[in-house]
């Protein structure tokens, strides 16, 4: 290494500056530069860590600073209104918000378990060689832009739902009583199902990796135990593993549900930005994210801008929700775990 | 209970054990597939469209040829412009994390922050620039964009950073202050070297994710059909132009849209998977 490393720092600074003064000034000197650079260095760095909180207290205020004409002129009625109607400036959220909460519900309700199910197969059943292999191409799924899933949902997934899985599902769950209205309609390819499909796509990544993680941290004497009792290995998944991993699980799972609300580009291209509410999961409707993503840049007036703004901060609150809770879940068992 | 009931529940047990198996099995190749449908499909689309016109030409009206030359440049300018802004104060907030406060209350808060930035809305951040550059500036621009993607860098490298530092060894650090260097030089001048390949991984990591954003540009870059780096104008971005093309009528746009998607999708894997090798070279060594 570098022979300069073995003596005092202060004697190399001194060394490199070509003393010229009375030494013990010059070495004062010195140490106070030292000392000053160090204080104002762990000022910067602390500064930049406020500057964190900073950033997210500033959008908050933004976000509602922006969206104060809207909540003066609409009020509390402006969640369960359900017009949208730019042109009499009359505004609502109760569609964005209840397509965003289908298409999540339709994502959580596929990528739970089949998250659930990769990981089982990843830490209890895969060879450990072909273990990495798998792990790194689920989570590369996570690596793709939602542009990218946007653009692939619109002009290859959805016309190949329109032609097999939409008339299959209208022909058969669609004349059932009690559900049959949720699969009613024309097929129009895209629509909340559709979407919700994609989305579960997108957040499987999340599910997986983080319940792998869990899964595998589950201590080895505890599954011998199990196994010594002679149980067979799903059950010993079923009954051991996800009980003592449950928190962390949970926690996996609220993440992808914060990434499935907030997901814009995605369900813009197949969510069809229809501002109604249908009873059928086949039709097109919209999200809070679609309708800022499809109408912010054409918002003429401030009440329409106002008002999108507001869907921001409404959705920004419920994601914020979802991910404190997700972060806390995670923050237990990483604690337990060790 | 005699023999055959045990015979039977134990089969059933079996049974269901092989189900299960036979089920996460499926899921797995579920999973893959899609990925497996995801990148042909883009590579059936995109690849054909792939040209050196794609490179060296502007985008074009409907009906005529063109490539994607400006949007291309647009992204990288953004792009630069993000990790200059977002990478040192993603650095030193993580610095501080793990060298000053490692036990403070106040870096427990900024993680807990942190975190859920690293997973908010995008398009909420989109919102916020255009609250805050937008509006006041009066016109959409470039430097609207390159910030808004900055707020994305800022979690990922705060959190990769503070993560590497913590990775390295405490004997490090006495011997820095054994000799004597001050704590500012003993964390820029052994411990930042220590952890660089992790740092270099959280800045790829970063660029990975946002070039591919499109939503927080949609509002703040706007798009820009000319060639122009003038940072006060709008300025094009690949994301948002395949957003537009794709959406378009024209079935010109709609290829060139899929070879933009085509650029990205391998510029992001690249990334990915480089900042993986850099990861697991580093720790071998």
């Amino acid at each position: 290494m570098d022979p300069a490393g073995r003596r005092s720092v202060v004697d190399v600074a001194l060394h490199d500056q070509a003393v010229v003064m009375a030494e013990a000034a010059t070495r004062a000197k010195v140490l106070g530069r030292l000392r000053l650079g160090d204080a104002v260095f762990r000022h910067t760095t602390r500064a930049a860590a406020i500057g964190v909180l900073a950033l997210l207290s500033a959008v908050i205020v933004s976000l509602i600073a922006g969206s104060v004409p809207a909540v003066r002129t609409f009020g509390f009625g402006f969640l369960l209104s359900e017009s949208w109607n730019p042109v009499t400036d009359k505004f609502g959220a109760l569609p964005a918000i209840y397509g965003t909460i289908v298409t999540s519900f339709i994502a959580m309700l596929i990528a739970i378990p089949v998250g659930l199910m990769i990981a089982f197969f990843l830490t209890e059943l895969c060879p450990q060689w072909v273990r990495r292999p798998i792990g790194i191409a689920i989570e590369l799924l996570a690596g793709i832009p939602s542009i990218i899933y946007g653009i692939w949902g619109l002009f290859v997934f959805a016309p190949f739902l329109q032609e097999t899985l939409q008339p299959f599902l209208i022909n058969t769950l669609g004349n059932l009583p009690w559900i049959g209205s949720l699969f009613a309609g024309p097929p129009y390819g895209i629509g909340m199902l559709t979407s919700g499909l994609i989305l579960a796509i997108m957040v499987l990544p999340f599910i997986t990796s983080i319940s792998r993680d869990v899964f595998e941290a589950v201590p080895s004497v505890l599954k011998e135990a199990a196994y010594g009792l002679g149980c067979t290995t799903w059950e010993v998944v079923r009954n051991v593993v996800l009980p003592y991993t449950r928190v962390g699980v949970i926690g996996g799972v609220m993440l992808a549900l914060g990434r499935a609300l907030g997901e814009t580009m995605a369900v813009t291209f197949v969510i069809g930005n229809a501002h109604r509410i249908s009873a059928s999961i086949l039709a097109p409707g919209t999200t809070i994210s679609a309708t800022i993503a499809n109408e912010f840049t054409e918002a003429v007036g401030d009440l329409y801008t106002s008002a999108l703004i507001e869907l921001g901060l409404i959705l920004f609150v419920i994601t914020f929700i979802v991910l404190a809770i997700a972060r806390y879940l995670l923050l237990r068992i990483e604690r337990r775990i060790g | 209970m005699p023999d055959q009931v045990f015979a039977t529940r134990y089969s059933a047990r079996r049974h269901r054990n092989i189900a299960a198996s036979a089920l996460a099995l499926a899921a797995t190749a579920f999973g893959l597939g899609w990925l497996v449908l995801i990148l042909g499909a883009l590579l059936w689309q995109g690849f054909s469209g792939l040209s050196v016109a794609v490179f060296t030409k502007m985008t074009p009206p409907p009906g005529s040829a063109g490539g994607l030359l400006n949007p291309i440049v647009g992204s990288l300018v953004l792009t630069v412009i993000a990790v200059v802004i977002g990478t040192p104060i993603g650095i030193l907030a993580g610095t501080y994390m793990a060298e000053y406060g490692r036990y403070d209350r106040l870096t427990s808060v900024v993680r807990f922050i942190n975190d859920i930035l690293l997973s908010a809305p995008s398009i909420v951040v989109g919102l916020f620039i255009y609250e805050i550059m937008v509006a006041p500036m009066g016109h959409f621009s470039g430097w609207a964009g390159g910030v808004a993607l900055s707020v994305l860098v800022i979690p990922v490298v705060v959190r990769t950073t503070e993560d590497m530092l913590a990775l390295v060894p405490n004997a490090l650090r006495e011997a820095a202050t054994s000799i004597g260097l001050p704590r500012s030089l003993s964390i820029t001048r052994i411990c930042y070297r220590a952890a660089r390949a992790g740092m270099v991984t959280g800045v790829l990591l970063a660029v990975a994710r946002i070039s591919g954003e499109t939503a927080p540009l949609l509002f703040t870059s706007l798009n820009n059909q000319f060639w122009s780096t003038d940072l006060n104008q709008p300025i094009s971005s690949l994301p948002v132009v395949i957003f537009q093309f794709a959406l378009s009528p024209y079935h010109d746009w709609q290829a060139l849209a899929w070879t933009g998607a085509l650029i990205i999708t391998l510029a992001v894997l690249a990334l990915s998977i480089g900042a993986r090798a850099l990861v697991s070279t580093g720790k071998q060594s």
